[in-house]
C-alpha cells in the first residue's frame, strides 16, 4: 500500500518558500484570528473541546491532555501555572525547533489559548540552552504579539491577561522531565520530584497548581480551537487522533520531519516511502520509533497478538513495516511512540555499539539523584565502553540486562525507564550480538564505520 | 566584575520576570557568561548575593548544567553532537576532524588560543547529522570535509 | 499538664498486621510501630522526605472495590476483601498512611529492590571497612549483612572522589564513601539554617562539597557526622580514637544551656570519647550543638581539682567538713548555690542555708540564644532551684546584694557551690574579705582564695536530675567514676548540713528522692526511679509570673513573654 500523503497541520509553513516567522507574515495566513474568538468564549467550553479532541500529549508520554488540564486544582487559590516544555531533549527528536524557530507564533497563538482555557496569568517558556537562536526568535515573537495585544495585559480587549516569558535551560536531558524542569524553573539543580507528592497539577511551579504541556501539544490546542474537537477528533485514528510528527534520523536515503495522521502511516511506509529506503547497499537492521529510550524494533522480527478494531479483537501479525505509528500500536508491539523520534540503524552498525552511545549519554545525563539511574545508568555505560574499547566478555549481556532491570520501576522519574529500556531491549533482541561481540571486533570493519564510543 | 551596562540592564529587566528571584539563576548565569566568557567563582558569589542565595545554590547549578563553565574557552566554541543519530552518520569523525585542524584535545583551549572542541549531547537536529555547533550557530551535515572548511574558516577570521 | 488533641487516627496494614497510625505518618513510621523494619539511608524523621536512596521500597495495596458500585470485592479464597497490588514498589518514607491501605516487606520483589539498591550503593563505595571510622554504626555495612549479594559483579573502575576533605574543624569529609543521601546538606538547610553544603557535577559523579572558601563550622556541624549513615562524614575529634562498639552508652543531659538537650556518652574503662544527641522529641529531636558535645573535655582539664585543702593544705574531707562547720557556726554565712548543680543538689544547697540560717544566692548566667538548641539561660538549672526552693526570684546579675552584705560586714563566710564568685560579680577585695568554702571541680580565683576546698563530681560522674526551660525534669547518670581526690556533691553537702546540726539527708539520689518528693510540692508525685528517659513535666504553675531569659528555640515557645506581648 503507497504511503498516505502528509497532512500538514502543524507543520504547514515549515519550510514554505516565503515564510518568515514575524507576527506580520503569521497574520497573512490568517494568524491569532483563532485567540481572537477563543477569548470570546467561556474558558470551560475551551478545554471541552480539548477533551473532546483526544489529544494526547506530543512530548512523550502520550497522556491525554484534556485529561491532564482537569487534574489541576482550581480550589486551591493559587495562581495556576503553564510551562510550556520546549526542552526538546530525547535524542531523536527535533520537532519543536522548527516550530519555534519557523513558525513562533504558532505556539504563542496555542499558548495564548491554553492559558486562557486554563485562567493562567503567567506562563514559561522552558526552552532548552542548545536553542539559543530559538529563544531570541520566540523572545521576539512575544515582544510582537504583546505589541499587537495578543499577550499581556487585557488582550484583544477581552479584559483577560496573560504574561509569556522565555527562560533558558543550559544543556540537561532532565530537565525534559515535568518536574526537573520545573525544580530548574525554580532555580535548582533539575532533580525530579517525588510522586507523590508533588505533582504538577496540585504542588507544581513554587508549589502551585502547573501544567506542562509540549510545544507542539499546545499548537495543537490552537487548531482543536480552531476546527472544534469534534472535528480534530476525526483526523487520525481512534484514540490516536490528530496528526503527529515523525522526526526520522540515521540510515535512510531522506531522514527529516513527516506530519501525518495519527496511525495512518506505518514504519514501512515512513522508512521505504517517505524516506526512501535504506541507504545504498545497506538493508535495514533495527530502528527505535520513539527516541533513543523507546525500546528498539528488530527488522525481521514478528509482532503478534490480538487487538481492538473497532468494537471486535482481530489477529495481528506484524513485522516492524507493518506497525502503524501511533501511540497504541507502539505500545502494543513492546515499545513505544514517545517524542516521535525515529533512530534507524542499517546493518553497518554494530548494535553493541549503538548501546555504548546510548549508555553513554544517558549515564551523562542521570541527574545523580536516586540510587538505581545514578549508579546503574553509569555501570552500564562503563560496561559497554569496556566491552567496545577493553575486553568484551560473553556474559556482559546478561550482566546488563540484569544491572538495566535493577533500574527500571524502581526510580524517582521516568528516567529510570528511559535508560534501562534501551539495554533490556537491545539485550533481548540483539543477545548473540553481544555474546559475540569479542570476535566480531577483532574480525575487520568496512572501510567508513563509524566509531560510535 | 565589571559587567556592561547592557548586561546589568538585562539583569535587572529578567529578575523580574519570576515571582520568586531565585528562579533567575539560570538567566543571570547565562547573562553573566555571555558578558564574560565563563563563569568565575566572583560571579558565582556576585549572583548569588544579587538573588539573595547562598553561593552554593550558584554553584550546585554552575557544575550540573554542562552549558556553564567557569574557566575561559578558546575564541570560537566548537560543539560536536556526540549522540547516536550523529555518531552513525559519523559525529565521531567530525569531531575528530576539528581536533587535529586545531591541534587540541576534547575540552581543551587549542594552541592558537583559536577554539575549544567538545563533545556535547543532543543538538535537536538529528534529521541533518552530523550536527555541530558553533558559538550560537547551528551547522548541518558537517562531515570530515565540511569539518575541515568550516576550520579553515575560523582559521581565515584568525589571520585577518 | 495539658494533653494536645488526638489525632486522627488510620488504621493501615504492613506484612499482615493492621495497625492505627496518626495522620500524616508515613509507611517507615508506621511499620516501625508493628515491629517490621524499612531499611532505608535518606529518610530521616526529623528533615525533609526526599526519597532518593530507594532503599525503603514496599509493594503497596489498596482493597479492591468494585468500580460501579464501590462495594468491597472479596476474595473467595481468604473470605477477606481483596487486595489491589500495584506493580510499582513504591518508597515507603514518602507513602503516607491512607484508609486500608496495604504494604508488604517481605516479598520477592521488595528483596530483590533492596538487593538492587545494596550493590548500586557498593560499586562505587571504596569498601574500606577496616580504616573507616562508622565501623560498627555503619548503614551501608548493616544492610550489606541482609541484602548484600557477598561478591562483586562489578569489575570496572570504580570512580575516583576527593578524600579527607576538611569540611570545618570538626568534620572530615570523605566522598567516595558519600551515598549522595542529602541528610547533611538537608540538616544543614533546614535545621541549622546555614546553607553551606550542597552537591556539584552529576549523575555518579555527584560531590558533596562545601562552597569553596566557607566551611561547614557553625555550631551545628556534627549533627551532620551522626545523621550520616555511611562514613562519609566523621569528626575530627572522634576519628580514630575508639572502635563505637566498645564504648558504653550512658544517658545525660547537656549543660550548657536551660534547653537540656538528651545526650548519650560514650565511654570506655572511665575514659568518655564522645557525646551524642539522644532523641526527644519535645525537647531536641535528635539533634545537640557541637559545643555541648565538647564539654566532655572538661573532665580531664589541667584545672580540674584533684585534693581536698583546708588552708590551702592538703587535707582529707573529714577535716574539711569540720573546718566547714567551724565557719558555719561562727555565723554571718551566705550561700551560693549554683543553676549548674542538680535538683537533689539544689535540693541540699537550700538544707545546708536553713542548717546555717544563711541567705541563699543564685548566679545567674546569661547569654544570646542562638534559637535552636542554646537559650539565652546558660544555666541548665534554674528552674531545679525554684521548684527546690533553692530561691524564690530569678537571679539577679552580679551577686549585688551578696556584695553589699560582704561590704557592710554581715556576710564573713561563703560557701560556693562550684561557682566562681569573682567570675559571678564579687570584687576580688570582696573575696579576700571573707571565709570561702568552695565545693566545685575546676580551680579557679575562687577556690585558690578558699579557706576549704572539696573537689567534687563533673555532670559525667555522678546522677541526677535537671528542670529545663520548659520545666522538664529530666534525668543524667554517672558515666564514669569519679576522679581519684572528688567526692559526690550529695555526699559532701549531706555531711556538711549534719556537721552543722541540720538533719541526717540521704546522700545518694534514690534515698534523697523520697525527702525530695515529701518536701517539695511540684515532684509531690514522681520518684527518681520513674521519671522517663524523655522527661516528665513539672507543673509549673507556680512560677508563671516570672520574667524567664529564655527567647524562642526548637520545641520552645516563651510563655511568659507571649503572653505579656498580647
Amino acid at each position: 500500500m503507497p504511503a498516505p500523503e502528509q497532512h500538514r497541520l502543524i507543520f504547514r509553513h515549515i519550510d514554505e518558500p516565503g515564510y518568515t516567522n514575524d507576527l506580520a507574515c503569521y497574520q497573512r495566513g490568517g494568524g491569532y484570528e483563532v485567540l481572537k474568538k477563543a477569548v470570546l468564549r467561556k474558558p470551560e467550553e475551551l478545554m471541552d473541546e480539548v477533551k473532546k479532541s483526544g489529544l494526547r500529549g506530543r512530548g512523550g508520554a502520550g497522556f491525554p491532555c484534556g485529561v491532564k488540564w482537569s487534574l489541576v486544582d482550581r480550589k486551591s487559590g493559587k495562581p495556576i501555572y503553564l510551562v510550556v516544555n520546549a526542552d526538546e531533549s530525547e535524542p531523536g527528536t527535533f520537532k519543536d525547533r522548527y516550530i519555534m524557530h519557523q513558525d513562533p507564533h504558532q505556539l504563542i497563538e496555542g499558548i495564548m489559548i491554553s492559558c486562557f482555557a486554563n485562567k493562567v496569568a503567567c506562563a514559561y517558556i522552558y526552552i532548552r540552552g542548545e536553542f539559543p537562536e530559538g529563544a531570541k526568535i520566540l523572545e521576539k515573537a512575544i515582544a510582537e504579539a504583546r505589541a499587537a495585544n495578543f499577550v499581556g495585559p487585557n488582550i484583544v480587549g477581552s479584559g483577560y491577561g496573560c504574561e509569556i516569558y522565555v527562560h533558558r535551560g543550559a544543556g540537561a536531558y532532565i530537565c525534559g522531565e515535568e518536574t526537573g524542569l520545573i525544580e530548574s524553573l525554580e532555580g535548582k539543580r533539575p532533580y525530579p520530584r517525588i510522586k507523590p507528592p508533588y505533582f504538577p497539577a496540585v504542588l507544581g511551579l513554587y508549589q502551585c497548581p502547573t501544567i506542562v504541556n509540549n510545544v507542539e501539544t499546545l499548537c495543537h490546542v490552537k487548531h482543536i480551537t480552531d476546527m472544534g474537537g469534534e472535528a480534530y477528533s476525526k483526523i487520525g485514528t481512534p484514540g490516536n487522533t490528530g496528526t503527529r510528527i515523525l522526526c526520522v534520523s540515521g540510515h535512510v536515503q531522506r531522514p527529516g520531519y513527516y506530519e501525518f495522521e495519527v496511525g495512518k502511516c506505518t514504519m514501512g511506509q515512513l522508512l521505504n516511502e517517505v524516506c526512501g529506503g535504506p541507504l545504498p547497499g545497506r538493508t535495514f537492521k533495527a530502528v527505535i520509533p520513539g527516541g533513543s529510550s523507546a525500546k528498539v524494533l528488530k527488522f525481521g522480527e514478528r509482532y503478534k497478538g490480538k487487538r481492538k478494531v473497532g468494537a471486535d479483537m482481530v489477529d495481528y501479525d506484524w513485522g516492524v513495516e507493518d506497525i502503524p505509528m501511533d501511540f497504541d500500536s507502539l505500545a502494543m508491539i513492546g515499545s513505544m511512540g514517545g517524542s516521535g523520534g525515529v533512530i534507524v540503524m542499517d546493518d553497518s552498525v554494530s548494535m553493541v555499539e549503538a548501546l555504548g552511545n546510548i549508555n553513554a549519554f544517558y549515564s551523562h545525563e542521570s541527574c545523580g539523584q536516586c540510587t538505581p539511574c545514578r549508579e546503574g545508568s553509569l555501570w552500564m555505560k562503563k560496561i559497554t565502553t569496556r566491552m567496545v574499547h577493553g575486553t568484551a566478555r560473553p556474559e556482559d549481556g546478561a550482566l546488563l540486562k540484569s544491572v538495566a532491570d535493577q533500574i527500571a520501576g524502581r526510580t524517582i522519574c521516568a528516567f529510570g525507564e528511559a535508560c534501562a529500556w534501551p539495554t533490556q531491549s537491545f539485550i533481548a533482541k540483539f543477545g548473540d550480538e553481544f555474546k559475540g561481540y569479542a570476535q566480531a571486533k577483532a574480525a575487520p570493519r568496512p572501510e567508513g564505520t563509524p566509531e560510535l564510543v | 566584575m565589571n559587567l556592561k551596562p547592557e548586561t546589568l540592564r538585562q539583569i535587572d529587566e529578567v529578575i523580574t520576570h519570576y515571582p520568586v528571584k531565585r528562579s533567575a539563576s539560570l538567566p543571570l548565569l547565562h547573562l553573566v557568561q555571555e558578558d564574560q566568557g565563563y563563569v568565575s567563582q566572583e560571579a558565582i558569589e556576585w549572583i548569588a548575593a544579587k538573588l539573595e542565595l547562598q553561593p552554593i545554590n550558584v554553584y550546585e547549578l554552575v557544575t550540573f548544567y554542562p552549558m556553564f563553565r567557569q574557566k575561559p574557552i578558546g575564541r570560537r566554541h566548537i560543539k560536536v553532537c556526540r549522540t547516536l543519530s550523529c555518531a552513525i552518520m559519523g559525529g565521531y569523525r567530525t569531531c575528530t576532524e576539528f581536533q587535529k585542524q586545531f591541534n587540541t584535545h576534547l575540552g581543551e583551549v587549542s594552541p592558537d588560543g583559536e577554539v575549544t572542541v567538545e563533545f556535547v549531547e543532543c543538538l535537536a537536529s538529528c534529521g541533518t547529522a552530523p550536527i555541530v555547533m558553533i558559538d550560537d550557530e547551528l551547522h548541518q551535515k558537517v562531515d570530515a570535509a565540511k569539518a575541515r572548511e568550516l576550520s579553515n574558516k575560523i582559521k581565515a577570521e584568525a589571520a585577518r | 499538664m495539658i494533653q494536645p488533641a488526638a489525632p486522627e487516627l488510620i488504621t493501615v496494614n504492613v506484612d499482615g498486621k493492621e495497625v492505627a497510625v496518626p495522620k500524616g505518618t508515613n509507611m517507615i513510621e508506621a511499620a516501625l510501630r508493628v515491629g517490621v523494619d524499612v531499611p532505608h539511608y535518606c529518610y530521616h524523621s526529623k528533615l525533609t522526605v526526599v526519597g532518593n536512596c530507594r532503599m525503603c521500597l514496599v509493594e503497596t495495596g489498596m482493597p479492591a472495590v468494585d468500580p460501579a458500585t464501590k462495594a468491597p470485592v472479596m476474595d473467595p479464597a481468604t473470605g477477606k476483601q481483596k487486595v489491589n497490588w500495584s506493580p510499582r514498589p513504591a518508597i515507603a518514607c514518602a507513602t503516607n498512611a491512607a484508609p486500608g491501605l496495604h504494604v508488604r516487606t517481605t516479598t520477592p520483589m521488595v528483596k530483590d529492590c533492596r538487593e538492587g539498591v545494596m550493590e548500586f550503593l557498593l560499586i562505587n563505595h571504596p569498601l574500606d571497612c577496616p580504616i573507616c571510622d562508622q565501623a560498627g554504626e555503619c548503614k551501608l555495612q548493616e544492610q550489606s549483612a541482609g541484602y548484600g549479594r557477598g561478591y562483586s559483579r562489578f569489575i570496572e573502575n570504580k570512580n575516583v572522589k576527593p578524600k579527607r576533605t576538611l569540611l570545618g574543624p570538626r568534620v572530615m569529609l570523605d566522598d567516595e564513601r558519600c551515598i549522595l543521601c542529602s541528610r547533611c546538606i538537608r540538616f544543614s538547610k533546614e535545621i541549622a539554617k546555614d546553607d553551606v553544603l550542597g552537591f556539584t557535577d552529576r549523575g555518579s559523579y555527584s560531590t558533596l562539597s562545601c562552597y569553596p572558601g566557607k566551611k561547614l563550622e557553625n555550631n551545628y556541624s556534627l549533627n551532620t557526622v551522626d545523621i550520616c549513615p555511611v562514613g562519609a562524614l566523621t569528626s575530627t575529634d572522634f576519628r580514630f580514637k575508639m572502635r563505637v562498639w566498645f564504648l558504653k552508652q550512658t544517658n545525660s543531659i547537656d549543660t550548657e544551656s536551660s534547653v537540656g538537650a538528651n545526650t548519650v556518652v560514650w565511654s570506655r574503662e572511665g575514659t568518655v570519647y564522645r557525646v551524642t544527641p539522644r532523641q526527644n522529641d519535645d525537647v531536641n529531636d535528635t539533634w545537640m550543638s557541637d559545643s555541648g558535645r565538647l564539654l566532655y573535655k572538661d573532665i580531664r582539664s589541667a584545672s580540674r581539682l584533684d585534693a581536698v585543702r583546708v588552708n590551702a593544705a592538703e587535707s582529707a574531707l573529714d577535716f574539711a567538713v569540720a573546718a566547714a562547720a567551724e565557719l558555719i557556726s561562727k555565723g554571718g554565712v551566705a550561700v551560693v548555690g549554683s543553676g549548674r548543680s542538680s535538683v537533689e543538689e539544689q535540693f541540699l544547697t537550700r538544707k545546708l542555708a536553713q542548717a546555717a540560717k544563711a541567705e541563699a544566692h543564685l548566679v545567674a548566667r546569661l547569654g544570646e540564644g542562638d534559637k535552636i538548641l542554646i537559650s539565652a539561660d546558660r544555666n541548665p538549672n534554674v528552674r531545679g532551684a525554684l521548684v527546690t526552693g533553692l530561691i524564690s526570684t530569678l537571679p539577679s546579675a552580679g551577686l549585688a546584694s551578696l556584695g553589699a552584705q560582704i561590704d557592710s560586714g554581715a556576710v564573713k563566710t561563703v560557701i560556693s557551690i562550684g561557682e566562681d564568685l569573682v567570675a559571678a560579680g564579687l570584687t576580688p577585695e570582696q573575696l579576700a574579705s571573707v571565709s570561702v568554702v568552695f565545693i566545685g571541680t575546676h580551680a579557679g580565683q575562687t577556690s585558690a582564695a578558699a579557706k576549704v576546698v572539696i573537689p567534687s563530681l563533673s555532670v559525667f560522674e555522678k546522677h541526677g536530675t535537671f528542670i529545663n526551660q520548659q520545666f522538664r525534669i529530666q534525668r543524667f547518670a554517672k558515666a564514669v567514676p569519679a576522679p581519684a581526690g572528688a567526692t559526690d556533691d550529695l555526699v559532701i553537702l549531706s555531711r556538711i548540713i549534719l556537721a552543722s546540726g541540720g538533719p541526717a539527708l540521704g546522700s545518694d539520689v534514690g534515698g534523697l528522692w523520697a525527702t525530695i518528693a515529701a518536701e517539695v510540692p511540684a515532684l509531690a508525685t514522681m520518684a527518681y526511679g520513674n521519671i522517663p528517659d524523655t522527661g516528665l513535666l513539672v507543673d509549673a504553675s507556680s512560677w508563671s509570673a516570672l520574667e524567664f531569659a529564655e527567647g524562642q528555640t526548637l520545641h520552645f515557645k516563651p510563655a511568659a513573654k507571649e503572653a505579656a506581648r498580647a
